[in-house]
């Protein structure tokens, strides 16, 4: 993964209610969150700080009222942070000005929204192509440049159908469409497939992946889920009453959850199908035993060796010996 | 808690009976300490709001100066721009194309015929694929021939075809502007609030002054009193806009504009099309109004029917309206349902315009068949059917037969029911009565409606039409009592059978779209004028929002609610006056609102049978050209349904609020 970060967000805050950048000065860009409801504000965002790196996915995750769309939206500008900047390949989107800004969703962002947002007075095609219209460009081009896009969200046939005419997740792949219209570089989802049966979320999510690994893009994901979120994720963002509260890789949030809140998240997880032997094992390199197992292996794929053999040598992929594994760790990792 | 509550009552109770003693030997009081100006308000201390209103528009009309151009300058320009296109639509439906001026003038290019002018609305309502419409729609406009009532329903018609598309426009434009600037909202909704209260009498004089005598004039009235609802329906539309939809557009890479007219107004579309249908109504309801300063037309026939007392003539002409109201009330309805549905395949130019095309081709060989026969220029005398003389007889029937029950019925309605009321609202002394509609307004909505139900009774009280203002109560709380007794019962009903709904909702749609105006003329017939007829025709009018508004009211109970109430053993009966009717209440309350707003401003057009309250004043004022004069009657009048207005709403919502209900 190249690590060159396309987004940054340096102390972004976002208060809901009267003068709240005046409120923020005169308490020092550091009130309660006590003193800031009594002031009869909303916390929205409280101090986020985070980067986003090129072509990962990273999932935002919390509950409901956390401030997960509003994050999103200020990186998008759809909403003004409060205070705070963000950088977005390393311009300033503060400083843009109106039609910089409309110049940069034109061709650099697209954003799928939890209810669809399809427009309903236009057929697939003319929606995909809303994007492309608004752009100026003839509509022999946007409409050809739409049907490679009904192909790839896999909706031939529909072209001239309306929104309502379509089901929950047609209508999602529509969405999806015409957030790639633009050939985005930066993509917003915010809970996409939360609206969805359970079955159909399911397909949606890996021809979700599918289209990222052909198109590989920068991706900013809000889910509730957090199964969606260790599908999808590269790394993860856990949110609490608009604070960020951790951020790492899934294996990280359930090893070392930050504070009891990521915690309850994580708890009643399949733990032994998420995590790797690596983020349990011992380091010591005992003398090499008879059975081996991979570091990178699931663990629930190598606890029946474990169980019986009572210990074995864990090893990387070139063979080399990292650690070792004996059947107390693992039956401590399983009961608790 | 409690406590309050019992304080409450005892507040009110005593208010009450403070009020009856006051009603009682108010006078006696008064005349006991020597001060008449408690029952009556003394004249030197009204001040002239009427004389500065009419001096200060007379000086904006004949000196005001804005630099480059005059007031004057102004009002002509809007004048000329809306004169253009009624002259256009006059002459294709109306006139046709003249040569020359006045009498001498000759037709070169004639008007479309009757057949030519069916075919347009056959073809309009073709689009809607409703056969039951296209049949309605083409039977009123072949009705308007054969009733002999062609030339007038289509000068009424070019009104109506330019007032609501300037009307919709301009509703359109400011609701937009609102919506764009939360300062513009603020000035404009009291605006509108006034506009709409204001009787249309009461600024029928400044538009006579400003404009002339004429059909101009006449358009713009129809567009103010149309327009206001366009305006709220649009920043309504707008508002209520899923927030997701707006983002979507801007992450497209709209600009502002484009996000107004690519994504926000089309998304709004089903909306503003009922808008429409608002607009179409209420110029409709103009019709006749707008005939006293020269619309012509229709509305012009009824008038003068009434005025020369010509019964059958004024029927003829008043159904006409009706027809017409009735029929595009339909069409433009059935518009604003029509479902889209996915283009399968791309339609080509002759597929997309097929109707148009046809059209045009039909009207053209109309025209070219009207040079050979006279038929499809005219239609022919022989076949007209005269009713007007079948509806004199009818009424003069009625009258021999049934004078005595309709007389014994009218005076035993006046002499216990109305005049006591009459009797009560006038013998309150005007500080009381003030000083308890204060109280109340605190109560509902504490200190703002407080004050605002102070300052507009001050008002009232100061231009010295109090003794008005309480006949206008007085009628206007008659007729309310009684549409409601009527009214609620039916809409109970309608709420608790289907069959019954559907009969009443299909009856009350019909009363909607009748024009106000027309009430008035069956129930002069049969009550000839006086307070009653005013009653009566006002009840007709105000009747409908007091049925719908409670079956909306007890339909739309959670069905979770009545469940339990049934598993708790509740019998029907108990259902309804236990569960339904207190759940219904709030939306019953907001029903009697739409009904007394209904009936204040019916209740300036009855002025026309004689009453005497503050639409006789603001008559009087259109009739003598006095600016001032109606115009303060007519905000007197605004003030009382605002004020009505806002405590029942506050009202309902207080009780929305203890009931939890949205
Ligand atoms: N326009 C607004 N005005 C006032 N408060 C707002 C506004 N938008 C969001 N908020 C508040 O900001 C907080 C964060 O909202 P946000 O929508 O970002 O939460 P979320 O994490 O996306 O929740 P959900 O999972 O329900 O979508 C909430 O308390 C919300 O009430
Ligand atoms: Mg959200």
């Amino acid at each position: 993964m190249n690590k060159s970060p396309k987004l940054v967000c340096k102390n972004v805050w976002k208060l809901y209610g009267d003068k709240p950048k005046e409120f923020l000065q005169s308490h020092n860009y550091n009130p309660d969150k006590r003193i800031i409801e009594e002031n009869g504000y909303i916390q929205a965002i409280r101090n986020a700080t985070l980067e986003v790196y090129e072509n990962e996915i990273l999932v935002i995750m919390g509950l409901s009222g956390s401030g997960k769309s509003t994050l999103v939206r200020c990186m998008s500008r759809l909403v003004d942070p409060t205070v705070g900047e963000i950088f977005f390949e390393n311009i300033d989107m503060g400083r843009l000005t109106k039609n910089e800004l409309i110049e940069i969703r034109r061709h650099k962002m697209g954003m799928v929204f939890q209810h669809f947002a399809l427009f309903p007075h236009r057929t697939v095609i003319e929606n995909i192509a809303f994007p492309l219209e608004v752009q100026g460009i003839n509509r022999a081009e946007r409409e050809k440049s739409a049907m490679e896009i009904i192909d790839l969200v896999g909706l031939q046939g529909r072209e001239n159908y309306f929104p309502k005419e379509l089901s929950g997740g047609q209508q999602q792949r529509v969405g999806i469409g015409r957030s790639l219209a633009v050939k985005p570089e930066l993509w917003f989802l915010d809970e996409p497939f939360s609206a969805l049966d359970p079955l159909i979320r399911k397909e949606m999510q890996n021809e979700f992946l599918k289209i990222q690994n052909s198109l590989k893009k920068t991706i900013i994901f809000i889910t509730h889920d957090f199964d969606e979120a260790i599908k999808l994720a590269d790394r993860i963002i856990i949110m609490n009453e608009g604070r960020i509260v951790q951020i790492g890789s899934p294996e990280d949030l359930i090893m070392k959850p930050a504070d009891d809140y990521v915690k309850e998240f994580t708890e009643d997880l399949p733990r032994e199908r998420l995590l790797s032997v690596k983020s349990i094992m011992n380091n010591q390199k005992q003398p090499s035993n008879a059975l081996t197992v991979y570091e990178d292996e699931k663990i629930f794929s190598i606890l029946e060796k474990v169980l019986s053999e009572g210990s074995v040598s864990v090893i990387d992929r070139s063979n080399n010996i990292v650690g070792s594994l004996n059947r107390e760790t693992v039956s401590r990792f399983i009961n608790n | 808690m409690r406590k309050t509550k019992i304080s409450n009552k005892i507040i009110f109770i005593s208010l009450t009976f403070l009020t009856l003693l006051l009603y009682w030997y108010g006078k006696e009081i008064a005349n006991y300490f020597d001060s008449k100006w408690l029952v009556k308000y003394p004249k030197h201390y009204s001040f002239p709001f009427a004389i500065y209103t009419t001096t200060f528009v007379k000086w904006l009309i004949n000196e005001a100066n804005f630099l480059l151009f005059t007031f004057n300058d102004l009002t002509r320009l809007f004048a000329w721009i809306i004169e253009q296109p009624y002259k256009i639509v006059l002459a294709i439906f109306s006139k046709g194309i003249l040569r020359g001026q006045g009498q001498d003038a000759i037709q070169i290019i004639e008007p479309l015929s009757w057949i030519s002018v069916v075919g347009i609305f056959f073809t309009l309502a073709l689009y809607t694929k409703d056969k039951f419409l296209i049949i309605l729609v083409v039977l009123s406009i072949v009705y308007l021939a054969v009733f002999d009532q062609w030339q007038s329903s289509m000068i009424t018609l070019s009104s109506i075809i330019i007032a609501v598309p300037i009307g919709v426009i301009l509703g359109i434009l400011f609701g937009i502007l609102s919506y764009k600037s939360k300062i513009l909202e603020k000035i404009i909704t009291p605006i509108l609030d006034l506009m709409q209260t204001v009787p249309v009498f009461a600024y029928l004089v400044p538009i006579l002054v400003m404009f002339g005598f004429g059909p101009v004039s006449a358009l713009i009235a129809t567009i103010i009193y149309a327009m206001p609802p366009m305006v709220r329906t649009t920043l309504l539309a707008l508002n209520n806009i899923d927030p997701q939809l707006k983002e979507s557009g801007l992450m497209s890479g709209c600009t502002e504009r484009q996000l107004m007219w690519k994504v926000l107004i089309p998304v709004s579309k089903p909306t503003l099309l009922i808008g429409v249908n608002q607009v179409i109504m209420l110029s409709l309801n103009m019709v006749i109004i707008a005939s006293m300063i020269g619309a012509g037309g229709l509305g012009y026939d009824v008038l003068a029917s009434l005025r020369r007392l010509d019964i059958g003539g004024g029927i003829e002409s008043g159904i006409a309206i009706v027809v017409i109201a009735i029929a595009l009330d339909r069409l433009s309805q059935s518009f604003a349902n029509l479902p889209t549905l996915s283009k399968k395949t791309q339609l080509t130019f002759y597929n997309k315009y097929k109707k148009i095309i046809f059209l045009l081709l039909y009207i053209i060989s109309i025209y070219i068949l009207g040079y050979f026969f006279t038929f499809f220029k005219f239609f022919p005398n022989e076949l007209m059917i005269n009713t007007s003389l079948f509806w004199e007889e009818l009424v003069k029937y009625i009258n021999i037969n049934y004078f005595d029950n309709l007389e014994s019925f009218k005076i035993t309605l006046l002499t216990f029911f109305m005049l006591p009321i009459k009797k009560f609202f006038l013998g309150i002394p005007w500080p009381w009565f003030i000083f308890v509609l204060t109280i109340i307004g605190w109560y509902f909505g504490k200190f703002k409606l407080a004050l605002l139900c102070l300052v507009m009774s001050i008002f009232i009280v100061t231009t010295g039409l109090w003794e008005k203002a309480m006949i206008t109560l007085y009628l206007c709380g008659s007729s309310v009592i009684i549409a409601s007794i009527i009214g609620i019962p039916l809409g109970v009903w309608a709420g608790l059978n289907d069959r019954a709904n559907k009969i009443l909702t299909a009856f009350i749609d019909t009363l909607q779209t009748l024009p106000s105006f027309v009430y008035l003329i069956p129930v002069v017939m049969l009550f000839r004028v006086g307070d009653f007829t005013a009653m009566i025709a006002v009840i007709l009018y105000a009747l409908a929002p007091a049925v719908r508004y409670t079956a909306h009211g007890v339909r739309n109970i959670n069905s979770q609610i009545i469940e339990a109430a049934l598993i708790s053993g509740c019998s029907q009966r108990q259902l309804l006056f236990k569960i339904k009717l207190p759940l219904a209440l709030p939306e019953i309350l907001l029903g009697i609102n739409q009904t007394i707003m209904l009936a204040l401003s019916m209740l300036v057009i009855t002025a026309l049978v004689g009453t005497r309250d503050l639409g006789q004043e603001v008559y009087i004022g259109l009739t003598k050209a006095d600016i001032g004069r109606g115009l303060v009657a007519g905000l007197c009048v605004a003030f009382i349904s605002i004020i009505a207005d806002r405590i029942i709403k506050a009202g309902s919502n207080k009780l929305k609020n203890k009931y939890g209900i949205k």
